[in-house]
């Protein structure tokens, strides 16, 4: 039956991340975009509220969650209502052990999970994103080729989360193609021969979380090393989680924007009144308002199918390009309502807008 | 828990109105539109006896989008949604043409005394097809209803109307072809401003009451728009919907008004309705030829036509999931003023751009009267016009988001 409310168990987890968005994202967020660094103890301190990877079933020593992409989806703007980089930065040990719980063998389970269920935060991250303009989950470059009873990888990748520290990394390959059922995951640690790991990359937003470029010159794995072992990933159910995953970042993002310029244009006064009275401002934020409602519930109903088992590659698509270019075209109209003092870096809307450009940019780089 | 999944009643409910809509409305669409003020008289007795059931069980008839009241088992927005959405899919005009209280109906549920309810609406369920219309637009205010300059003056036992109503939907249908009738909003106090304004049901054939003319339209040419002339019209003085008491911020208005919060959302779902028609047929054609939208790969290599299609559906989805949203909270009793006027700017905007897109994806066969597109983009554009212009929805919006008052954002 048609629902728009979420379960109190849902608004229990919402409450938490909005009070830790609130407290330790939206204070932080523009000293650590100014200093490209993430705050001192920031990963700790997420990680022991232990949203990132709730759902690690009890068996495996995990909190048990269920896994739910609805959940994901609202706690995940909550996050990136606080500051979207900081989100993702304590998201990031759910790029691997999501796909890990989903897909992995019950000998990889076993081995790589407690790294998810201990104190520290894990030393983990995935690569995803390639740096060429012709980048396609569904045709990577990077391919994964069978020689000799092992796996040899070749390739680049970009926008590698966390990848300065990571010891470990889950890396996207194809094994041949094109198509999203040949892409396969492996985990390469650091120090494998023929990996190579950038210096820091340096981007337009998102500044606060390292990313990293790797360089895979043949690198030679066991079998085991294939996440699924045998049986592989389905990479479509990744992609689809991932889809969920960034328009929630995005809606969370246009939210803060959105907030921001209504309460800016509500205290600004020109020619005596307050900027908010002229329709030529009240419309921008009237659409910014329905705009952001509209992609969030592209984002619920996607994340709500895919809950039923649904592959939903079409909705999680439609509901990512909606809320992305939503993303960005509020975040512009919030630097707008703000006029110059938008361009400012004092304000934090144009740095909401340099990161919300990323969004298109960033699969693979958030899992719900 | 958030869920989009219909109960299967509702599902039900969409298949048969889609059967419905194939079968009755859509072979009859062209000749409707071509020509104009002819009546689909065949359609009209079949929906009329088909629902004329519901009206007699005191329920809402299908089509007809009325607020839900204590002493009615309502429908529900959500099936109310459910059924124009397929309406307007078969076709708009013809959906607005259905023989129902209308929108005169909504307004006597939301405001009417027991008695009144049962005089005016009881008809709905027997006898003949009837129409119930509303006249609040004059030829010199559309959206500031406040403005309103047609009277009505108390005489004895009567109210005595005087003035010019233009735009009534249905309203040659409700008072000179059937025994329906008109709501006309009309002031009793011109000095009192919106307070003033209440409403008043005329009774079919009224002396005093002239159906000037039927307006030519740029679509939904089916659904007859009156130009209706009070002089002297003279009513029975308990035809007055709720108070005659001139007060500030008066239930009256009020009541009036709060039928939008459930009127709006119909709106946004008819426009979706015919949307979906157009973005529908577009997909086919292209996918016959082969030429499906790739969801899934890179942004970067959708072709201009994938992104097109994908966008149309991502904004129709959007817009749908936004009216959904607003019956929903109308169903729980929540407040919906907000969410009303979002889905209704939204859905309005939105297929006005998925019809116009539509026909130029086809081309000169897009153009062409041969085919429906044309005909989907004319009926679309009137969603983003009535029932609240787009505009005049997002001032409500920026106010409400706002928390200004009418006086602090003009």
């Amino acid at each position: 039956m048609y629902s728009f409310d979420p379960t109190d168990e849902q608004k229990l987890i919402v409450q938490t991340a909005r009070d830790f968005a609130a407290k330790h994202l939206r204070p932080l967020a523009h000293e650590s975009d100014e200093e490209s660094k993430l705050p001192g103890g920031f990963l700790a301190a997420s990680w022991e509220l232990g949203l990132a990877t709730g759902a690690i079933p009890e068996a495996f020593g995990g909190v048990g969650m269920a896994r739910s992409a609805v959940t994901g989806a609202l706690v995940i703007e909550e996050l990136a209502f606080g500051d979207l980089p900081l989100a993702m930065a304590m998201l990031v040990p759910a790029l691997v052990a999501y796909p890990l719980v989903d897909h992995g063998s019950d000998l990889q389970k076993e081995k790589i999970l407690p790294a998810f269920t201990a104190a520290t935060f894990p030393r983990w991250t995935a690569a995803m994103v390639e740096p060429t303009m012709s980048y396609d989950p569904a045709d990577l470059a990077t391919k994964a080729t069978l020689i000799g009873g092992a796996y040899v990888i070749r390739g680049r990748k970009c926008f590698v989360p966390l990848g300065t520290d990571a010891e470990t990394f889950l890396v996207y390959a194809a094994e041949g193609g094109p198509g999203l059922d040949h892409v396969q995951a492996f985990v390469v640690p650091r120090g494998t021969p023929g990996l190579t790991v950038s210096a820091r990359e340096k981007n337009m937003g998102i500044r606060a979380v390292d990313t990293v470029e790797i360089d895979l010159e043949d690198v030679r794995l066991p079998l085991d090393a294939r996440l699924g072992e045998k049986k592989g990933i389905d990479f479509a159910r990744v992609m689809s989680y991932s889809r969920v995953a960034i328009a929630a970042m995005g809606v969370g993002l246009a939210r803060g924007a959105f907030d921001y310029a209504r309460d800016y244009a509500r205290e600004r006064k020109a020619f005596g009144e307050p900027i908010a009275s002229r329709q030529a401002i009240a419309f921008m934020l009237a659409e910014m308002a329905v705009e952001i409602d509209a992609a969030r519930l592209l984002v619920w109903e996607a994340a709500w199918q895919l809950d039923k088992g649904n592959a939903a590659t079409k909705e999680t698509y439609l509901a990512r390009m909606y809320a992305d270019a939503m993303a960005l075209k509020v975040a512009d109209n919030a630097v707008q309502v703000l006029g110059g003092h938008g361009y400012i870096r004092d304000n934090p809307v144009e740095a909401w807008l340099r990161h919300a450009r990323g969004l298109p940019t960033f699969d693979g780089m958030a899992t719900a | 828990m958030i869920d989009f999944e219909h109960v299967p009643a509702v599902a039900q409910l969409a298949s048969m109105m889609r059967a419905m809509a194939t079968h009755q409305m859509r072979p009859i669409a062209r000749e409707m539109d071509e020509n104009e003020h002819a009546d689909p008289t065949g359609y009209f007795d079949f929906i009329w006896q088909s629902t004329k059931s519901f009206a007699r069980a005191g329920s809402r008839s299908p089509g007809a989008a009325q607020p839900g009241s204590a002493s009615e088992p309502a429908i529900g927005q959500v099936r109310q949604c459910v059924i124009i959405e397929q309406m307007s899919w078969g076709d708009a005009g013809i959906y607005l043409s259905t023989p129902n209280p209308g929108l005169g109906g909504a307004a006597v549920s939301a405001v009417a005394t027991p008695e009144q309810r049962e005089r005016f609406l009881k008809r709905f369920g027997e006898g003949k097809p009837k129409w119930g219309a509303m006249a609040i637009t004059e030829p010199g205010c559309g959206s500031d209803s406040a403005a309103i300059t047609t009277t009505a003056v108390l005489d004895g036992d009567s109210w005595v109307i005087n003035g010019s109503k233009i735009f009534v939907t249905g309203g040659k249908r409700a008072v000179a072809d059937s025994e329906g009738f008109v709501v006309v909003w009309a002031t009793v106090d011109r000095s009192a401003g919106r307070a003033g304004i209440k409403s008043f049901v005329v009774e079919h054939h009224t002396p005093g009451m002239t159906v000037l003319k039927v307006e030519k339209k740029h679509g939904i040419r089916c659904s007859d728009t009156a130009a209706i002339v009070f002089e002297n019209c003279r009513i029975p003085k308990d035809n007055l919907l709720g108070s005659a008491e001139v007060v500030e911020r008066g239930e009256g208005f009020k009541g009036v008004m709060a039928t939008f919060d459930a009127t709006r959302p119909a709106v946004a779902a008819s426009a979706i309705g015919i949307g979906r028609a157009a973005l529908e047929y577009v997909q086919e054609r292209f996918e016959a030829a082969g030429m499906s939208p790739r969801y899934g790969i890179s942004p970067q290599k959708l072709t201009a036509r994938e992104r097109d299609l994908m966008m149309m559906e991502a904004n129709l989805k959007a817009s749908w999931l936004l009216t959904l949203r607003a019956c929903w909270m109308g169903d729980q009793k929540l407040p919906n003023n907000l969410e009303a006027s979002m889905c209704k700017a939204k859905a309005g905007l939105a297929v006005t751009h998925v019809t116009q897109k539509a026909v130029e994806m086809m081309g000169p066969e897009g153009y062409s009267r041969k085919l429906l597109l044309e005909k989907w983009m004319r009926d679309a554009k009137i969603n983003d016009i009535f029932e609240g212009t787009q505009q005049i929805n997002m001032l409500i919006i920026a106010r409400r988001i706002l928390g200004y008052t009418k006086d602090q954002l003009k």
